[in-house]
């Protein structure tokens, strides 16, 4: 079975905090890591590759260093990975990821089985999934919280709803977005660290996927950013004094300012 | 402190701390509370290759010595010591075949240990024989192509969980100290069985069981290195393995320390926090200068004994001694540091207390320890 | 790409400050553009010697873009109800129509919707466009995709709006992809520039360290998806005119390729705390079990879950998968309102990583003040309930 995964680098958002006198992301020693929804995807296309057999190559569309979670991929069970890196890719929204993504998919050619991570948690949009699956003309879930079964012809899957879960069956190939609940991610092998120190990344341009240039980056992306600006700061701490009615809004106001 | 690790020993610290910051930490009141062997976490270790690291590559293993034992077990500890233990104790019942085993027996064993397809348990001790090792009255008589063994092995850890237990026993109960040898017994032979599981104070996730030898058979070729050899086999697995006990308490005292330094920090009292109050900065003080120490001095015996030297019973005994005792006291700092919430089961530093007291006992007591520390001193300046 | 002049640049730095992703910085006498850089354009609109441009190939523009006019509404339908995100929607749908002048139009596939008809004309709709068919009644991508898709080719809004549901978050990005239109998700807010009538949609981004203000100049329709419980429904007007369109189904339209072999209901304990951005938690203040109504209340309103504190839990009042602390679960959502909660350090580590504290509780002294972002010193059965009474006026 060929499964592929496509994850992301980026900054671990968690640590991504304003700083209030500049009113910019203070970015100093905050780590780049593996999309953690990603690294659930990855577990999950280890898990199927374990019991299925195959192979599961990773690919990630980034800067140079975006090789890093490619190689941390490799470390937990990934065979190869395969960078997708262009100066003309900056800039690009989700729409034209998915395109330059379902570029290189169709470049590496016959993948059984797709996987990607719900969102990225720095856009967090949810929006590549299935774009990709539009693309590529995939049967496609998303928010997938369970594998219950695979074969060579199909797929049986647990789709995550607001009120609870439909299961579902796909035949391949096909594509799925994953959620956290899908599995608990092993932790890197000594073996597979050493694997992906000596692994070998493919590296593609927008050349080698034959990407059209209007449809590629700043220039393929749809969306626009007008401006970017901070939420009402933060300011100081603050505990309320009056009459219940006086606080309540003091806090609704305070609230608003800040949702 | 930089203690200039390599790339390769760089990353055997950081596959270990992972597994005890995602596995180990969240899993460790409820093991304890439940008395519940670590079976997945051994399991996450073993998919980890952690369990290679002290096989041969020739076997399937990464070929690390005794520095890298030591690296790996202090990080595992740091999460729980109960679950280090099992983990060392499988290394600990392979080391005899390691050192005195055929090719055979390398072949046959060492494969599945690296994997963690299979783990190891070491049975010497018995209800008469403690510090006394030589009190031990398991016999192993040849009858035909078999070996037979009698007798009962007491407190052995992984007991019941492993499938490979290398068990010393007499083979010519009149030649004395030369009278034992290793065998090797697996888990199905007939005659093998289980007693009770132990209930103990601390270390609780680690499984302590009796081992049963009723007229237990097994092939000829389960004899490990010469007849008559056993005890000579058993110092050296055991200076091989002291190390890793003592790390198991560095990793214990540093786990304790960063638990009071921590509360230290948030506890207000008297308007601040308890660590602006010389008393409490005093006791952290000396115990981060005894983890340190005692950390310097195993790293030491740890390296040193990767050079393969002839003598390694003083270094080993040293490290032992020290960073058990070491981590005994810490761990007590720790409760008294956390006041009345350290005293608490729902704070983790009242099982890391109870946890170090067997760390002071197990694999020679400190005891014992000082004495082969004496007797090698007496040797040195002669 | 960013183009920088050198000649042109003094390296004042202002750049350096306004980029909100550290990707341009002064070094030596010029400033110098990394790989962060998202091609935003603030550093460009700052630069005090317009030292730099923003530079890129030409921007493809739809073909037919004037035809497009309208809004449109994608409404949702699950196991015989309307998802109250869809009335939300024909509010704020309703608003800009009226802006833009032109008619607000929903669409709503599922197994038997035609009786929601009249409820979504009262909600605020011109147009209601039913694809009824018992292949509908489950949620499968392909179909509803396929029929939103299909509509929207041959009616041309000029924006579609859609709920950040579970199906809104699969069909929407699907569409968005194969009619080559812009989509922006989990929308705050949506509001139409005065000078051209394009939609301006503004979201969070980096975890709500930010906000972004997103346009598509160049597509249409412009797409976006808004989370429950953002935008206010409008009040229902039942003397409200409107039309009611069955949607032709062709077979090819009722062709998939994924089978719905189980469907399964949840109940209140099976959600994840962990996931939910805001949690409204109770303890030993509520006194008894029946306070947690009121905390469900304001949970409800907020469209966050419930938690708890061990003296809740221990008591009784709600089971353990809500608790929060030391022996509970560790959370760090969004807001995290703590009622009746003292905040004893076992509770505060399981939260006190929450974007924002709201804390109430009648004891000034109470430790959990001193983590609030914003306290309350008052009798959470006093103030909850004249909370909820706010948040439900400002919704209108």
């Amino acid at each position: 079975m060929k499964i592929l995964v496509c994850i992301k680098q980026v900054p671990d958002a968690k640590d991504v905090r304003l700083d209030p006198k500049t009113n910019t992301l203070a970015r100093e020693g905050v780590e780049s890591i593996m999309n953690p929804y990603d690294r659930h995807a990855l577990e999950e296309a280890v898990a199927i590759k374990e019991k299925q057999g195959g192979v599961v190559t990773v690919i990630t569309m980034g800067p140079p260093q975006a090789e890093a979670v490619l190689r941390e991929a490799i470390a937990c069970g990934a065979d190869e990975g395969v960078l997708i890196s262009d100066r003309a890719f900056a800039g690009a929204d989700t729409w034209a990821t998915s395109y330059t993504l379902a570029q290189a998919v169709q470049t590496l050619g016959g993948f059984d089985l797709i996987l990607c991570g719900k969102q990225a948690i720095d856009g967090d949009t949810a929006q590549v999934g299935p774009g990709l699956a539009c693309r590529l003309r995939l049967p496609f879930a998303a928010c997938i919280q369970k594998t219950r079964k695979v074969t060579a012809q199909a797929i049986e899957i647990e789709r995550m709803m607001d009120d609870g879960f439909d299961v579902l069956r796909l035949p391949l190939p096909a594509l799925m977005t994953v959620v956290k609940d899908i599995n608990e991610p092993r932790v890197a092998s000594l073996k597979g660290k050493m694997k992906a120190k000596k692994a070998v990344i493919q590296q593609l341009s927008a050349a080698d996927i034959g990407a059209d240039p209007q449809c590629i980056g700043l220039a393929g992306s749809p969306t626009q950013v007008v401006r970017v600006f901070s939420p009402e700061p933060r300011g100081d701490r603050k505990i309320f004094s009056g009459s219940v009615a006086e606080q309540v809004d003091q806090l609704v106001a305070c609230l608003k300012a800040h949702l | 402190m930089d203690y200039f690790f390599t790339e390769q020993q760089q990353m055997i610290i950081d596959t270990a701390r992972e597994i005890t910051n995602e596995k180990i930490i969240p899993a460790r009141a409820e093991l304890d509370e439940k008395n519940q062997f670590p079976r997945e976490i051994l399991q996450d270790i073993a998919k980890a290759d952690l369990f290679s690291i002290f096989v041969p590559e020739e076997y399937g293993g990464f070929g690390g010595g005794c520095f890298e034992i030591v690296l790996a077990l202090e990080e595992l500890a740091r999460g729980c010591v109960g679950v280090a233990t099992s983990f060392a104790a499988s290394a600990l019942g392979i080391f005899p075949v390691m050192i005195a085993g055929s090719e055979e027996q390398k072949q046959k064993y060492l494969p599945d240990i690296a994997s963690g397809a299979r783990w190891a348990a070491f049975g010497l001790t018995e209800s008469n024989a403690g510090s006394d090792a030589s009190g031990i009255r398991t016999t192993a008589v040849e009858e035909g192509n078999e070996w037979v063994l009698n007798g009962t092995k007491q407190w052995i850890t992984n007991g019941g969980e492993s499938e490979i237990y290398t068990i010393i026993a007499l083979t010519d109960p009149s030649k004395g100290a030369r009278g034992a040898s290793i065998f090797v017994v697996e888990d199905g032979d007939p005659g093998f069985s289980y007693g009770k599981k132990e209930d103990k104070m601390g270390i609780r996730s680690s499984a302590t069981r009796e081992l049963v030898l009723k007229d237990c058979r097994i092939p000829k070729d389960r004899l490990v290195g010469r007849r008559g050899t056993g005890f000579i086999t058993v110092m050296k697995t055991l200076d091989m393995s002291r190390p890793g006990i003592a790390s198991l308490g560095i990793g214990l005292a540093q786990a304790a320390l960063d638990e009071a330094v921590t509360y230290a920090k948030q506890r207000v009292q008297f308007g601040k926090p308890i660590i602006s109050f010389q008393a409490v900065q005093h006791i952290l003080a000396d115990m981060a200068i005894q983890l340190e120490a005692g950390r310097a001095l195993v790293y030491g015996a740890a390296k040193h004994i990767d050079k393969h030297p002839k003598d390694m019973s003083k270094v080993s005994s040293m490290c032992k001694v020290f960073a058990t005792d070491m981590a005994m006291k810490v761990t007590t700092d720790a409760v008294q540091v956390l006041g009345g919430y350290g005293y608490m089961k729902e704070y983790p530093v009242e099982k890391m207390m109870r946890d170090a007291k067997i760390l002071q006992i197990y694999e020679g007591t400190n005891q014992i320890q000082r004495n082969v520390v004496g007797q090698e001193l007496n040797k040195e300046y002669s | 790409m960013l183009i920088i002049d050198s000649e042109k640049c003094t390296a004042c730095g202002m750049c350096e400050s306004s980029c909100a992703f550290g990707a341009i910085s002064v070094q030596a006498d010029c400033a110098v553009v990394n790989d962060s850089c998202t091609l935003c354009g603030a550093c460009v609109d700052n630069c005090p010697e317009n030292a730099l441009r923003v530079e890129t190939a030409d921007k493809r523009t739809q073909a037919d873009f004037g035809a497009y006019a309208g809004i449109m509404v994608f409404a949702e339908y699950r196991h015989g109800k309307i998802a109250p995100v869809s009335y939300e929607l024909l509010g704020i749908g309703r608003k800009l129509a009226d802006k833009r002048r032109v008619h607000l139009s929903v669409v709503l596939p599922g197994g038997t919707v035609a009786a929601f008809a009249d409820g979504l004309i009262a909600a605020g709709a011109d147009i209601v466009l039913l694809a009824e068919h018992p292949m509908l009644e489950q949620f499968r991508e392909d179909l509803y995709a396929g029929i939103l898709e299909q509509v929207i080719r041959e009616r041309k809004p000029e924006v579609v709006l859609a709920g950040a549901t579970a199906i809104g978050r699969s069909v929407i990005p699907y569409v968005a992809t194969s009619i080559d239109a812009g989509l922006t998700a989990d929308c705050t807010r949506l509001e139409i520039r005065e000078e051209d009538g394009m939609l301006l949609q503004t979201r969070p981004a980096f975890g709500g360290n930010i906000m972004a203000t997103i346009e598509c100049p160049h597509t249409r329709p412009q797409m976006a998806t808004v989370r429950p419980k953002v935008m206010a429904p409008a009040e229902p007007d039942p003397s409200r005119k409107g039309e009611v369109i069955h949607i032709q189904l062709a077979p090819s339209m009722l062709h998939t390729q994924i089978e719905v072999l189980e469907t399964v209901i949840n109940n209140e304990d099976q959600v994840n705390i962990q996931e939910v951005e805001t949690l409204v938690a109770g303890g030993r203040g509520l006194d008894s079990a029946k306070g947690f109504a009121l905390i469900r209340e304001l949970a409800g309103e907020l469209n966050g879950a419930v938690a708890a504190s061990r003296a809740a839990v221990d008591s009784g009042w709600i089971p353990y998968p809500h608790q929060v602390g030391q022996t509970g679960k560790t959370v760090s959502p969004k807001l995290y309102i703590a009622c009746g909660i003292s905040g004893a350090v076992q509770h505060a580590v399981g939260m006190q990583s929450a974007e924002i504290v709201v804390a109430i509780n009648r004891d000034k002294n109470a430790p959990i003040f001193d983590i609030a972002t914003f306290g309350v010193v008052g009798d959470l059965y006093e103030v909850v309930p004249l909370l909820i009474k706010r948040l439900q006026e400002i919704k209108k």
